[in-house]
């Protein structure tokens, strides 16, 4: 398959810039208000999943953690087979024995995974990933200035910062859980999401070497041009990931589908940000260059 | 001909390697314990004693005693590295008594004798003697003594001072205590100049045997508080890793049917080399004793679609060459080089990330980020050179001469 018309990118871009600084100002919204709805990675206290043979009621469970830390309601999630229960506090070796054993006697094959983790070391954690993030950007930046010039690391970044906050967007939005592993799936979407957008901007640097582009509608068959000549690839590969994160999702284990889900939502933005918000970005930082060397022509890069 | 057998050879060859391997290298990968079942801790050090410095040296130290104590307890394979400068990590897996493996790991089991101080009220001691240090590791034993009771008896590494101590105490008490919990408090009745002290009461043959545990394991010489924990029940971590496998080769297996349906000879050629990554993706995972934890199985599996994106790349990159009217042999070379750089461009920024949270990261991000690199590198040396390599063996060696072979419709391909 290929499409053989070329479709008018940049023209389009408007309606999808639209979009997502729509989605960017909704997110900004939920984050204000709700902000993120956090695990214990980073609040502290601790988390029990528990995987159950059999399905038991909320008053077989009610009655079985009474008591287990007293003075503190846990939350309480509970699933076919699965429930989950959270503690604001961090629950002492102790506790968490007892509660196992509250719930063992209801179900003796159960299995159980706890986390805990204390206040300072949630702290850090959380300031880690912001360290993480951000370094990430900065190494981005140098690469793609290095390799390319300012504009494509300009443009590159603000597409891979959108699909970054689009994702954190989704989650405060739809009160996913954030955990340890959904920052994972940020830096690997901040990663990964910008092959798209260097595949793109490899072949607008190749066709800019092919002949001279004077006047800014140039520019722009130029970046459709290119557009269109990577789409399939581009759809392509964010296919092949897409199927891995989607299997991963609906069958993987338990404690990283949370993972999984923000890599589905950050690749479908991932593609998407490439195709119709960095390049038309590139083209608008392109555009007021070129004013500024039309008044000397001498010099044309 | 030539070409063509070497093509030939070289599948069947790492075929043949693969197919033998692979069994005997999946049951060496080493698990983690969120696969396996088990609990992790990490434990923040402080000085025991006000006013004492945290060094290196101690925080080895301590780590080295929990190591010791976590083997008394009888469990299997525990893990203890130290990270930073004052923290200390433990694994240990497949632990049935969790709660009590938790509390002796981090008692700080201080054993002390001491004589009573001015001041003190009758029965407690203040002043110390000798602490856990003085006494000669792993000397504490249980025994009987004359009128057949339950003694534990423990040995001074310092004679003299012991010596010093009993004569100078001769006719006081000279009590034990465990941390603030006094065990006894005989009389010291002799000056003892051979080292040798013991404690009798009346204990039970087991009370005495634990205490004498408790005293060998020694004191640690840091106080730790745990700062994160993370328990997974055995049943727990089977179920993840056989579901998230499951997933994994459902996901690989369309993968690889889209990617021969796409791509026809060089996406069959494409398949191979994504094989050959996976495979010697574990094989450094063996080699290197890298731990598999859930994340990373994450990684492994995300790393396969992302891997076939190079030769995504350079088949489209040929076919788009075909298209615009070249000769099959032409196609593949252009294709392949000029993809080669956006190939490369769009590999290394994921490794800037990865090397990103591998830097910043703990525990399972560390483990993730160490995937990535290494599924790059080795996607590099596959889906590229490797797959390139295969791809130009068969087009040099006549086998690859139709379009259609290549997945591109005559209809296509424009006239020159």
């Amino acid at each position: 398959m290929h499409f053989k018309k070329e479709l008018d990118y940049v023209h389009l871009s408007k309606y999808f810039y639209i979009f997502s600084i729509s989605l960017t100002v909704i997110g900004i919204v939920f984050l204000a208000i709700f902000n993120l709805n956090y695990s214990v990675d980073f609040k502290a206290g601790s988390n029990v999943d528990v995987s159950l043979t059999k399905t038991l009621t909320q008053e077989q469970i009610d009655g079985a953690i009474k008591g287990i830390k007293s003075g503190h309601e846990p939350s309480l999630t509970i699933g076919s087979q699965r429930v989950n229960i959270r503690y604001d506090e961090v629950l002492t070796s102790a506790e968490d024995e007892a509660l196992k054993a509250a719930i063992t006697k209801l179900d003796d094959k159960a299995s159980f995974e706890i986390n805990t983790v204390d206040t300072e070391m949630a702290k850090e954690l959380a300031r880690n990933a912001i360290y993480a993030v951000l370094m990430s950007c900065i190494g981005i930046i140098i690469y793609v200035s290095i390799r390319f010039e300012w504009r494509f690391a300009i443009a590159a970044i603000v597409a891979l910062v959108h699909d970054a906050f689009m994702v954190v967007a989704v989650f405060s939005i739809f009160r996913l859980e954030v955990d340890l592993t959904f920052i994972i799936a940020v830096l690997t979407i901040i990663g990964y999401s910008i092959n798209d957008t260097i595949v793109i901007f490899d072949r607008i640097r190749e066709n800019l070497r092919f002949g001279k582009q004077k006047t800014y509608d140039d520019l722009k068959t130029l970046v459709n041009k290119s557009v269109s000549q990577t789409i399939m690839r581009s759809l392509y590969t964010a296919l092949t990931v897409f199927i891995a994160a989607f299997f991963l999702m609906i069958l993987g284990g338990e404690s990283i589908r949370m993972f999984s889900l923000a890599m589905v939502v950050g690749l479908l933005f991932g593609a998407y940000s490439s195709i119709f918000i960095a390049s038309p970005l590139w083209l608008l930082l392109k555009k007021n260059q070129k004013s500024k060397v039309k008044s000397k022509p001498a010099k044309a890069q | 001909m030539k070409r063509l057998l070497s093509f030939i050879i070289t599948v069947l060859v790492l075929t043949a390697v693969m197919a033998v391997s692979t069994p005997g290298l999946l049951d060496k990968v080493r698990l983690g314990l969120d696969l396996k079942g088990g609990f992790e801790i990490l434990y923040q050090a402080t000085p025991s004693e006000q006013g004492q410095q945290l060094t290196r040296a101690s925080l080895l130290q301590t780590a080295a005693a929990l190591e010791k104590r976590a083997n008394v307890l009888g469990t299997s394979e525990p893990e203890v590295t130290t990270e930073g400068t004052d923290r200390i990590r433990l694994k240990i897996a497949g632990v049935t008594n969790e709660a009590e493996v938790r509390e002796k790991m981090k008692d700080p089991a201080v054993l002390t004798f001491r004589s009573a101080a001015e001041g003190d009220p009758e029965g407690t001691y203040s002043k110390i003697e000798l602490v856990g240090s003085d006494f000669v590791e792993n000397a504490a034993t249980v025994g009987r003594d004359n009128l057949n009771q339950i003694e534990i008896s423990i040995k001074v590494k310092d004679k003299d001072k012991f010596a010093e101590i009993t004569k100078r105490l001769l006719g006081k008490k000279l009590a034990i205590y465990l941390d603030d919990t006094k065990l006894s408090d005989p009389e010291v009745r002799a000056v003892l100049t051979e080292g040798t002290a013991s404690i009798s009461g009346n204990y039970t043959i087991s009370a005495a045997r634990e205490l004498a545990d408790t005293i060998n394991l020694g004191a640690l010489p840091l106080k730790l508080t745990e700062k994160y924990s993370q328990s997974v029940g055995a049943t727990l971590g089977k179920q993840s890793l056989d579901d998230t496998i499951r997933a994994g080769l459902i996901a690989s297996v369309l993968i690889l049917i889209f990617m021969i349906g796409m791509y026809r000879i060089p996406g069959l050629v494409a398949s191979f080399a994504l094989i050959l990554h996976t495979w010697l993706l574990i094989l450094v995972f063996v080699l290197a004793d890298f731990t598999l934890t859930l994340p990373g199985i994450a990684a492994f599996i995300l790393g396969i679609g992302m891997a076939v994106d190079a030769n995504i790349i350079t088949n489209e990159r040929i076919h788009e060459e075909m298209r615009s009217g070249k000769s099959i042999m032409s196609s593949v070379k252009a294709g392949s080089k000029s993809s080669f750089r956006t190939v490369i461009d769009s590999n290394v920024t994921t490794i800037i990330v990865a090397a990103v949270m591998f830097a910043f990261g703990t525990g399972s991000v560390k483990g993730f980020a160490l995937v990535l690199i290494v599924e790059i590198l080795l996607s590099i040396a596959t889906n590229l050179y490797f797959a390139r390599w295969m791809l130009n063996q068969l087009v040099k060696a006549g086998k690859l001469s139709k379009p259609k072979q290549f997945g591109v419709k005559e209809s296509e391909i424009n006239a020159l």
